[in-house]
């Protein structure tokens, strides 16, 4: 298995019936494919649509039915479509259950850096600010190093997303949570030690006495 | 609510005017209005919206024709001629929080001075801007936003100037509608008066100055 079907996998077992959604771009787009048939989601794109589906047979597009990045979906029985206040009304106001969005770095008390690299990719944050402002539990699904250096670091050295930390991080490698601003060690990833994930991870990581192999 | 031909409001639109303009990455953005300011040429404009759109489309045609010197957005990374503009030093770009800039121009349509939000806060958003504590919560103020002219884009039009909207062609268009000095709008259906029931205006009519024609 890829790193990140193993993320996507991981993260789709924390999703459950009647939860409303956001996945961001990337990695987090994958996990809606990897959600068990009866469990039943809302999965809100922030452009305006709740109730987001999966991208349309050929043929079956249409122009004015898109996701945050543009492209194509479909809307699913009982979705729902509304303006753009509304869509973050939602956004800050505590109603989305769970977004999980990718990250550049995740610092050891769970702050997120995921928008900006200063003089070299200047993007915009879209809705990462709010999403991680306003929603009830952030979700970070990423490979756990970028060309072999650790991604989780004892401090953010790019701008952050928000002073909230994050709740939970899912890499290839491992599940870490942030409770009381500690980074703790839940699950490793397949094939994976405790070891190899302290290895690869810059920021101090506490280690439960038993921390088993992430269920997929 | 007057008629008009896209030809005729665009030459209503001086140099220099500040614009809104609805749609995400160009969905629900009024193309009409957007191609005859390229045609007619409009320059030094301030436009605001959610995003730039990509090269060729939607907004990003005024950024192709070098038409725009500040743009107000939530992304532009989807734009290489936004970026590329924004390093030389040509075009001026704010970037706000997308749930904040859509807050920024509602509150500027509903006679608001502006808006508390926690997003920012602790964060380079919050640089030269005021804060306050509310029931121990911290909040940025995040003034409200107005412009000159509303170019908006919805998917039915009646004879009188009610409008709907489809699936996620909707977003910025109905707020933007409210925050402006003059609202010009593109509809892809004009239809007789009751064909939008009550229950399904989202613009109702007194906010539309100007109903463009069909061709």
């Amino acid at each position: 298995m890829d790193a990140q079907t193993i993320i996507a996998k991981r993260i789709a077992r924390e999703l459950k019936t009647d939860m409303l959604v956001n996945l961001g771009i990337g990695i987090p787009t994958k996990v809606a494919n990897f959600i068990p048939k009866d469990v039943k989601v809302f999965f809100q794109s922030e452009n305006g649509l709740i109730g987001t589906g999966p991208i349309p047979e050929e043929g079956m597009a249409h122009p004015l039915l898109t996701d945050a990045g543009g492209n194509p979906v479909t809307a699913l029985p009982g979705a729902s479509t509304f303006d753009s206040a509304m869509s973050f009304g939602l956004i800050r106001g505590g109603h989305v259950d769970v977004t999980v969005l990718g990250a550049l770095q995740v610092d050891g008390s769970g702050l997120l850096a995921n928008w900006m690299i200063p003089g070299k990719m200047v993007p915009g944050m879209g809705g990462a600010m709010d999403l991680v402002t306003g929603a009830k539990r952030v979700i970070i699904a990423m490979q756990h190093t970028a060309k072999g250096k650790p991604k989780i670091v004892e401090s953010c050295t790019l701008p952050l997303t928000s002073v909230r930390p994050i709740d939970m991080l899912v890499s290839e490698m491992a599940v870490i949570t942030f409770k009381d601003g500690k980074a703790t060690l839940q699950e490793t990833g397949p094939g994976v030690t405790a070891e190899q994930v302290v290895a690869a991870t810059a920021a101090k990581l506490v280690l439960p006495e038993k921390i088993p192999e992430m269920p997929l | 609510m007057k008629t008009i031909s896209e030809v005729d409001a665009v030459a209503l639109i001086p140099d220099g005017a500040t614009l809104m303009i609805g749609g995400f990455m160009g969905v629900g953005t009024p193309e009409r209005l957007v191609d005859e300011l390229v045609r007619q040429g409009k320059r030094n404009l301030t436009v605001i919206a959610n995003d730039t759109a990509l090269p060729g489309r939607g907004i990003g045609k005024l950024v192709d024709a070098n038409l725009v010197t500040r743009t107000i957005a939530s992304h532009i990374g989807l734009n290489p001629e936004t970026q590329k503009q924004m390093i030389a030093g040509k075009m001026a770009v704010d970037l706000v929080p997308q749930g904040t800039l859509i807050e920024r121009i509602r509150a500027g349509g509903c006679g608001l001075g502006g808006v508390l939000t926690p997003t920012g806060i602790g964060t380079v958003v919050e640089e030269g801007k005021q804060k306050v504590e509310v029931n121990g919560k911290k909040y940025l103020v995040e003034v409200a936003l107005r412009a000159d002219f509303a170019l908006v884009n919805a998917f039915m039009a009646d004879y009188l100037g009610n409008l709907a909207y489809v699936l996620t062609s909707r977003n910025f268009n109905p707020v933007m509608v409210m925050a402006a000095e003059t609202t010009m709008v593109c509809a892809e259906h004009i239809v007789p008066v009751g064909l939008i029931a009550p229950d399904h205006v989202i613009t109702p009519a007194p906010l539309v100055d100007y109903l463009i024609r069909n061709r």
